[in-house]
């Protein structure tokens, strides 16, 4: 934590493929205002003395996952990083380690979401005909649901995947979010795909390169916790080859009730008063 | 996987060693794969050392021999030192990376505590057990013997 | 072996280290201390107490089960530090090969040396 100043100075990794081919490091120095955002000094740096700095950005509420940064050493959303929260000054910002940069702030992520998609993130199950005209919902109780909520919370920002000390030199390994994403269905009590899931992570896209530095789980802004959905997706696979787990069948569908009665205490609706 | 053609970016080995502000857990790992290699390097040269005992006495008396100088010694006790460690943390990591000692899923609500957090007590446990084993393993080496 | 049951048997072996090297290195290390191993002699390399091991049938299965699971053990977590630095497909079936290969013949002859050291013990 630092006291607030009265200026700041940003040092911006700065590339462009065609202007500037080596990336080097670019200084500016702002007024500081209460409050001020790393994201913030950004946007003024671009609206009053560097128009051509480029990055994502979207929500600034850290919602979005586009604004994942390289900041004073860790990867953080820089919409959610107040300046005064930093270890000291100058702010050195830097695009997303372990992805090609494109321009100045803004990572390459495809590999992240070409991983994501193998890994088959969405609800498998036989029922095709009523997952594409549902006809009631799927039952999953609150305890059921305790299993994979807080993996749900990932807004795919990549900061997991910056800090992660292995896929900082193996580009084939999946990373954590895929990794996190493809436990977070197959812990869905709704999800019957675990067996498909099971034959791509059996092999070189599974979890078997996680040695649980816990980097990625430090790392993420929304307390997503990917080590641990890791550690819980290897003990699952484990226990899989063991043959000592097998998946529960998925959850069912839940009919609508047919009889419905009304509680005695709660009164009617109101007569509509729009519409005929 | 798709090609990128943007400018690499990649951490590399770096990565591996932190950047000074990592955590714990990641300079835990980064040892842990150190004291592996170390162990199978010594290893690998102690299956051929010990072999000579199939050979009768003089050829065992004979190997003994030429590892038993002080550099040797000292070697042998960082191999223990290496184990302690190596071993103790492999302990950790199983319980870990079996999901037993991270603790359940929960609601995230800042500021967060990871599982990181709840395995931290048994890492400092664990590190406490291996210095207590290498504080053992030295009085044998150069106190007791 | 995929990798699920390539590691699998890691953290297995992993465990039968964790009491069989834990028991080689009391019986090597931590003798004093303890005070129950090596009885022919202070110093557990001497030639009394290696005889007096070998003699022993749950020295000679302990030391082979040994040799195995951490020839095993070690050489799968080099394929792991070698994979990781980003070889290529080719590469990487070749460091395959040689570790299998190189442990594989270690092992062969670690449990040889074992057993003709039995057989010597015995003879004695």
């Amino acid at each position: 934590m630092i006291t607030a100043p009265t200026d700041v100075t940003f040092r911006i990794r700065r590339f462009d493929p065609l202007t500037r081919p080596q990336p080097a490091w670019e200084e500016h120095t702002i007024p500081y205002a209460p409050g001020m955002t790393v994201l913030d000094g950004l946007r003024l740096i671009k609206e009053t003395r560097q128009p051509a700095l480029a990055w994502r950005s979207s929500c600034r509420m850290g919602v979005c996952g586009s604004c994942g940064m390289f900041i004073n050493g860790q990867p953080r959303l820089a919409c959610n990083t107040q300046i005064t929260q930093l270890d000291g000054l100058p702010v050195v910002v830097a695009p997303l380690p372990n992805f090609a940069i494109i321009r100045d702030l803004v990572p390459d992520l495809r590999p992240m979401f070409d991983a994501h998609v193998a890994l088959h993130p969405y609800l498998i199950r036989d029922d095709t005909a009523e997952m594409a005209e549902p006809t009631g919902e799927y039952y999953q109780s609150p305890e059921e649901l305790e299993h994979f909520l807080q993996f749900t919370y990932c807004i795919k920002c990549g900061c997991c995947m910056a800090a992660c000390p292995t896929y900082a030199t193996d580009a084939a390994y999946s990373g954590p979010m895929p990794l996190t994403q493809a436990h977070r269905y197959n812990a869905d009590s709704r999800d019957g795909g675990f067996a498909e899931r099971k034959a791509v992570l059996a092999g070189e896209q599974g979890p078997w390169k996680c040695h649980y530095a816990g980097e990625c789980s430090r790392a993420c802004p929304k307390g997503v916790d990917p080590a641990r959905a890791i550690q819980l997706m290897k003990r699952q696979l484990v226990f899989a080859y063991l043959r000592l787990y097998a998946q529960p069948c998925p959850s069912k569908v839940l009919p609508k009730p047919t009889e419905m009665k009304r509680r005695p205490d709660v009164p009617e609706a109101p007569a509509p008063t729009i519409g005929t | 996987m798709l090609e990128t053609n943007g400018h690499p970016n990649r951490l590399g080995l770096v990565g591996w060693l932190g950047g000074g502000r990592w955590g714990a857990e990641r300079y835990l790992y980064t040892l842990h794969r150190l004291t592996g290699l170390g162990l199978l390097a010594y290893f690998l040269l102690h299956i051929v050392v010990t072999s000579s005992r199939a050979l009768g006495p003089a050829a065992w008396q004979a190997a003994m021999g030429r590892v038993s100088g002080p550099i040797f010694v000292a070697g042998e006790f960082l191999v223990f030192v290496a184990f302690a460690f190596h071993g103790l943390n492999g302990i950790r990591l199983v319980l870990v990376e079996l999901g037993w000692a991270i603790g359940k899923p929960i609601e995230p609500v800042y500021p967060y505590r990871t599982s990181v957090d709840e395995q931290r007590p048994l890492a400092i446990a664990v590190m406490v057990l291996a210095g207590l084993l290498i504080v053992a393993g030295g009085l044998d080496f150069f106190v007791l013997h | 072996m995929r990798d699920q049951a390539l590691w699998t048997w890691h953290v297995l072996a992993g465990l039968v280290i964790a009491v069989l090297l834990g028991l080689h290195m009391t019986i090597m290390h931590l003798d004093v201390i303890v005070g129950v191993f090596n009885p022919a002699d202070p110093h557990p390399i001497e030639w009394g107490n290696v005889v007096a091991r070998a003699r022993q049938g749950f020295f000679l299965v302990s030391y082979v089960v040994l040799l195995g699971a951490a020839l095993f053990h070690g050489l799968y977590g080099l394929r792991n530090i070698l994979f990781e630095l980003g070889l290529g497909t080719g590469a990487k079936k070749g460091v395959s090969a040689l570790l299998t290969v190189g442990g594989v013949a270690l092992f062969v002859f670690g449990a040889w040396a074992a057993w003709a050291a039995s057989a010597l013990a015995r003879a004695l």
